[in-house]
């Protein structure tokens, strides 16, 4: 790899990269003041602040609220300590104590890369709309379904003002902040399917490619504005389904990604032979207390707002993880006789997940639906499945996350209310026919039309990338190297030391 | 001069190191050590995928002590240890050739 990319290299191009964002920065024309609104007009905009609602009827210009900017900001920052160092913690407890590092350093390389290409191109490519500047008109109207714009490059023109595409009330900059964290997250859970034996360098080259040639696209199809996915808010969308806080961008995109790049990359020496036992449960255990309560920002941050659906949200986040968490020790515990608290820890993230897509159109009960499905069926595909088909998937990405992520949409298409979310029945989700599939109880075969259009995405990209970063640098260390674990070698450091 | 090496369960250290005191006996030794004798280990099962443990933890406690001290010593230990239960341990008595203790580099029984 250092023949190809030299430092130098890599430094010129960062060089580059920072330079090209500095043009953006004109002075913008200064608007026209604003006639001084009525009293009415201002009773109005702080009725649509307190509700969450569209202020343009008002006729005064959008501006971020106190209240809803300070929730967004927590909450952008549990949905990063889910990851540091809630997965450093959880995965780095699940692995031998030799690898527990390379966990840890892939937690916070990804972070850094990841956010370092979403100021670049990663925020625009998925939440702009338009490539227009690039004069390519008709194109871009063909390609706005699948990909974002230029116009948010260099994080141009993202600040304090709310981008009323996706939330009238906080600021656009934290709206990309927030956004930026589910990026981070997605790549990395997907290397717990290849923990114990992959490259960090394969690693990071992986994490690049996959993040901008399945996430960035995905994530527009779900959550742009103009996305085909994106039932909500998306009048166009040709499959108008619904994803609250990221089944199909976060769980099945990561769950069937890992499985993908598991298959390819083969089993670890001597699986099936040598005891793999997590070197840590303390340290997994409390990663999966630091992932429920990142959750909350994740779920219930998904509304974009402080606002009843972000109350709901919470709600049905905590009921779901609690059941499957029930769940999934009470089967082991029916089974052999002990509820192992890996199945605890297992339970919750399984919930967790089940409810993610769900969480903010669902009530209480369809959340513990959701919550008992996904302990159970996670359970099966950790165990039964994965015994019966052989695949060394390390920490269970798929069985966890692939699966519960794959139920939750479907779950989320039969039990998704508009009592629990109005705008199901929203002037988007009528004019796209989202409106029609819930009342016609038909909304579940629109949520499998989605799961198949990411597959469809998904599962060749990552088959691609996974091959062309083998062909490349390569996947696995080799030999010994595994053996003696990739911390001393890829890093040069131990987790644990006796002289330390 | 001899060297007691006793293999024990862990949750015994306490007592044994009590009736060593008991018997005027000034310093010893003790590793956290795994190991397996008759006692069979056991099975943990993670997600499914089972293993067995044959390594079980134990503590290893050396002391060296002049001759005329080590039967009572071993008594002691054998009292303090004994549950009646597989798995409680050895004892090991070695000969010792010399000792020397650093600071006074005092030899044989001074230095023990």
């Amino acid at each position: 790899m250092n023949a190809t990319l030299s430092p130098r290299l890599l430094a010129a191009i960062f060089l580059t990269l920072l330079l090209l964002s500095f043009p953006s920065r004109g002075a913008a024309a200064p608007a026209a003041p604003a006639p001084t609104p009525t009293l009415e007009q201002r009773v109005a905009y702080a009725e649509a602040e307190r509700t969450n609602s569209d202020p343009a009827p008002t006729g005064i210009a959008p501006s971020a609220s106190p209240s809803h900017t300070a929730w967004m900001m927590v909450s952008a920052a549990l949905v990063l300590f889910m990851t540091l160092p809630g997965l450093v913690l959880f995965y780095g407890g699940l692995v031998r104590h030799k690898n527990v590092l390379s966990m840890a350093a892939l937690c916070l390389g990804i972070t850094a890369l990841v956010a370092v290409i979403w100021w670049a191109f990663g925020y625009s490519l998925v939440f702009g709309k338009s490539f227009a500047a690039e004069g390519a008109g008709a194109l871009a109207n063909a390609v706005s379904p699948f990909l974002g714009g230029t116009e948010f490059f260099f994080l141009k023109g993202v600040g304090t003002a709310p981008n009323t595409d996706y939330a009238f009330w906080i600021p656009q900059n934290v709206f990309c902040i927030f956004q930026l964290t589910f990026a981070i997250i997605t790549p990395v859970l997907i290397f717990g399917a290849s923990a114990e034996r992959m490259k960090f360098t394969s690693v990071i080259v992986f994490a690049f490619l996959w993040f901008l040639l399945v996430y960035v696209p995905l994530t527009h199809m779900v959550w742009g504005a103009t996305g085909f996915l994106n039932g909500v808010w998306n009048p166009k969308a040709a499959i108008p389904a619904i994803d609250f806080a990221g089944g199909m961008v976060v769980e099945m995109a990561c769950g069937w990604s890992a499985l993908v790049l598991c298959l390819i990359l083969g089993k670890r020496r001597g699986f099936g032979r040598e005891p793999m036992m997590p070197h840590s449960m303390v340290l997994a255990s409390v990663g999966t207390g630091i992932l429920w309560v990142g959750w909350y920002g994740f779920n219930a941050g998904s509304a974009l707002a402080a606002d009843g659906i972000a109350a709901n949200a919470f709600l049905t986040t905590t009921l779901a993880g609690a059941t499957a968490s029930l769940v999934w020790p009470l089967i082991e515990f029916l089974q052999r006789g002990k509820p192992s608290v890996l199945g605890f820890c297992s339970g919750v993230v399984a919930g967790l997940v089940g409810i993610t897509p769900a969480c903010g159109f669902v009530d209480a009960g369809g959340a513990v639906i959701i919550g008992a499905a996904a302990g159970l069926i996670s359970y099966l595909a950790c165990t039964t499945l994965k015994r019966a088909l052989g695949y060394d998937d390390t920490l269970d990405v798929f069985g966890v996350h692939g699966v519960s992520g794959t139920v939750g949409l479907i779950l989320t298409g039969i039990l998704a209310t508009s009592v629990a979310n109005p705008n199901l029945l929203g002037a988007a989700a009528t004019a796209n026919g989202l409106h029609a599939a819930l009342e016609g109880h038909t909304l579940w075969l629109v949520q499998l039309k989605a799961i198949g259009a990411t597959l469809l995405l998904l599962i060749p990209a990552t088959l691609i990338i996974t091959l062309i970063v083998r062909a490349i640098i390569g996947l696995r260390p080799g030999g010994e190297i595994e053996s003696q674990g990739l911390d001393i070698h890829d890093h040069g450091e131990e987790g644990y030391t006796l002289n330390g | 001069m001899k060297k007691i090496e006793a293999i024990i369960k862990p949750f015994k250290i306490e007592e044994v190191k009590d009736a060593l005191s008991e018997l005027g006996i000034e310093g010893m030794t003790v590793t956290e050590v795994k190991g397996f004798g008759r006692q069979k280990g056991h099975t943990e099962i993670y997600r499914g995928s089972e293993y067995t443990v044959d390594f079980l933890p134990k503590i290893k406690l050396e002391v060296v002590l002049a001759d005329n001290a080590v039967e009572g010593a071993i008594k002691a230990i054998i009292t303090a240890a004994k549950t009646g239960k597989i798995g409680d341990g050895k004892v090991f008595v070695l000969p010792v050739e010399n000792a020397i203790r650093i600071r006074t580099e005092e030899t044989g029984d001074q230095a023990v």
